[in-house]
């Protein structure tokens, strides 16, 4: 039982690291349209990012996490004027192929710097191997205070976010604008921008997530791969839902942990793809999802 | 330009529309069947592997430029003809009956992916895809017994009737004549009611469905070509490569079959040979020069990638029809030269329309 409630514990936390990364397809997908494929290689290029802060510049981790959120804000947006608003009216399959260009771009520009990209890193963040005993030292649950970290820091994140799509003057019209570009246009929306500002909130989403995850595995050029498990989780949940962004990801967590321990080998690194195709087949869109008839 | 002035109903649908086309394929056919003594021996593997590449993105096109449906798992269908060939060869198949057992295979689990795609459509059917391509790459790292595992497999000789195709000429006229085979087969169904039924599902599913196309039906048809095409060529690479591991059928092998087919030109089927051309052309370039670039430049694995990243990238940008669509503008200047004018090909623009209901 104890067994148990651990594998969850450290599958939900895994399984936050998808569901931030799902959120931030959700949120480029309910605004533009768009499905982002380079969000895990955005991913990595905040955890390359954190790593350069905290070793190259001798940053403290809080202020590497500050300074990578903001670069990778930047970068996002970045990404969105240079290259995805000229796409703008092009069908979505054009945009696609563009987000898996800029996938493919970032990890080999990653590996085109000598001697570092290529190599596998650990984040020195302060809180590493350490662990907290739930319920008394050495027979309660154990917890890594990595895994803590990711609990809490998602939760707070989300929360954020609640408050600032709910609240907010800038968030209620990236509401109106994912609901419908054109009114919004004529409620005198800045559409474009709106979009561009979204893209900056998704790709700093990604850095967080990146530097959550980089304690746990290695930052390494490969690492967006993880990223792509993020799918499986914006679908289970909906696509277009953020609460089901995160249901999807602690689900497709915790179940890649328990098939991880009670099936055999393999079965771990497919539970997620498994998960989806029968959600697909089921029910495809999703817990949470919105229905997707088209309109003639 | 060539004006026809049509005087039968079947000159709607001839393969060469005039004489012109009929001299210049000609003479390419020519230039193939004499390649062997033109071109040193190197390069005419290079050539072996563009035709073989050729045959994946004839069907990659087939499925994302015909049929619209966006397959991200494409390198799974190119592993169930890989490892179905190397298997069945190692038991005694003559490649007779091995090379269509393989595009059987590879059509079978084309359809078995397809079935899901009855019910999704768009991104969640590439996401399907992209699903089943990991689950099929698992299933071939697991399956130790019949694909060797990650240690990879050997694949044997390849003797047809006392010849050995294991010469590189005689394998580059193999792999050239199947090609062509197959490029006529896909012309000549594109032109049949199925292909005429693939490209109205393209452009809009619920027109075709209006017209009475049955989607389920052509939508599982299209995968199953295409994933057999992928398991022909398959079997051949098997051939060329003759170790074949897990990892070379992985999700990059996939984006890259998406990315030759969208550089050559999606919606044409030159774009789907121009394509693994122009990938392999570049290679070697990459290969060549980069000696000649600085070693903080030239000698990092990200070169490659970073060279196709941004070609892609400048594609999608500027000519969405592919290198198929620059030549074909680069032929329109020469035909109509000196009318040429710079808005003929724009793209138009669309309202983003939501598929939402709300």
């Amino acid at each position: 039982m104890l067994q148990l409630l651990q594998l969850i514990v450290s599958g939900a936390a895994i399984g936050c690291i998808y569901a931030l990364l799902a959120l931030g397809f959700v949120l480029i997908y309910k605004a533009t349209e768009t499905v982002n494929f380079a969000q895990g290689d955005l991913m990595m290029v905040g955890g390359f990012l954190g790593l350069a802060a905290m070793t190259l510049m001798g940053l403290p981790f809080t202020f590497a996490f500050v300074l990578t959120v903001v670069a990778m804000a930047v970068v996002g947006m970045g990404v969105e004027r240079l290259v995805l608003r000229p796409l703008l009216g092009q069908p979505a399959f054009t945009v696609v192929m563009m987000t898996i260009g800029i996938g493919y771009l970032a990890r080999g520009l990653v590996t085109m710097i000598p001697y570092w990209g290529t190599e596998t890193h650990t984040l020195p963040v302060p809180f590493k191997d350490e662990v907290i005993w739930l319920g008394g030292e050495g027979k309660g649950l154990v917890m890594s205070v990595e895994h803590l970290v990711i609990i809490l820091a998602t939760v707070a994140l989300v929360s954020l976010l609640y408050v600032f799509f709910r609240y907010t003057r800038l968030g209620i019209a990236m509401q109106a604008t994912s609901q419908n570009q054109l009114a919004a246009f004529y409620m005198g929306i800045p559409v474009r921008r709106v979009n561009m500002l979204i893209w900056g909130l998704s790709s700093a989403i990604c850095g967080v997530a990146g530097l959550l995850l980089a304690p746990i595995t290695f930052i390494h050029a490969n690492m967006g791969f993880v990223g792509l498990k993020a799918f499986p989780a914006a679908v289970v949940g909906g696509f277009g839902s953020i609460p089901g962004a995160l249901v999807g990801g602690l689900v497709i967590g915790i179940v890649e942990s328990l098939s991880g321990f009670y099936l055999p080998e393999g079965f771990k690194d497919i539970a997620a793809y498994v998960v989806v195709l029968v959600m697909l087949v089921v029910k495809p869109n999703g817990l949470f999802g919105d229905n997707l008839t088209k309109k003639v | 330009m060539h004006f026809i002035f049509k005087t039968r109903y079947a000159q709607d649908i001839n393969l060469f529309r005039h004489g012109g086309q009929t001299f210049w394929y000609a003479a390419l056919a020519l230039a193939l069947v004499a390649a062997p003594w033109l071109l040193s021996e190197y390069t005419l593997s290079q050539f072996t592997f563009i035709g073989i590449y050729a045959i994946v993105c004839l069907g990659l096109m087939l499925l994302a430029g015909f049929t619209g449906q966006v397959s991200l798992g494409h390198a799974g269908f190119l592993a169930m003809g890989a490892y179905t060939e190397a298997y069945l060869q190692a038991n005694g198949w003559p490649f007779m009956i091995s090379l269509p057992m393989s595009a059987l295979v590879a059509g079978i689990t084309g359809i078995m992916i397809g079935l899901p795609a009855l019910r999704v459509k768009g991104m969640y059917l590439s996401i399907a895809t992209l699903a089943f391509g990991f689950i099929l790459e698992e299933v071939v790292v697991q399956a130790e017994s019949i694909t060797g595992g990650n240690a990879g497999r050997q694949v044997g000789a390849l003797i047809i009737g006392g010849i050995n195709f294991d010469d590189g000429v005689n394998f580059y006229f193999l792999v050239t004549g199947i090609a062509v085979l197959c490029i006529l087969g896909v012309l000549n169904l594109l032109r049949s009611p199925t292909g005429r039924a693939f490209v109205a599902i393209r452009d809009s599913e619920v027109s075709a469905q209006s017209m009475g196309i049955n989607l389920a039906h052509y939508k599982t048809t299209a995968f199953a070509i295409s994933a057999a095409l992928a398991g022909i060529a398959g079997a051949l690479y098997a051939h060329k490569i003759r170790i074949i591991t897990p990892d070379q059928f992985g999700f990059l092998q996939s984006i890259e079959l998406l990315m030759m087919v969208v550089i050559g030109g999606l919606g044409s089927i030159q774009g789907a040979i121009f394509g693994p051309a122009f990938w392999f052309v570049v290679q070697q370039f990459i290969v060549t020069g980069k000696d000649w670039l600085p070693p903080a430049i030239g000698q990092q694995t990200g070169l490659q990638p970073t060279i196709f990243g941004i070609i892609l990238i400048a594609i999608v940008l500027f000519e969405p029809m592919g290198l198929y669509g620059r030549w074909l503008k680069f032929r329109t200047f020469l035909e109509i030269f000196p009318f040429y004018r710079k808005g003929m090909f724009k793209r138009q623009k669309s309202y983003m329309k939501s598929e939402r209901m709300k």
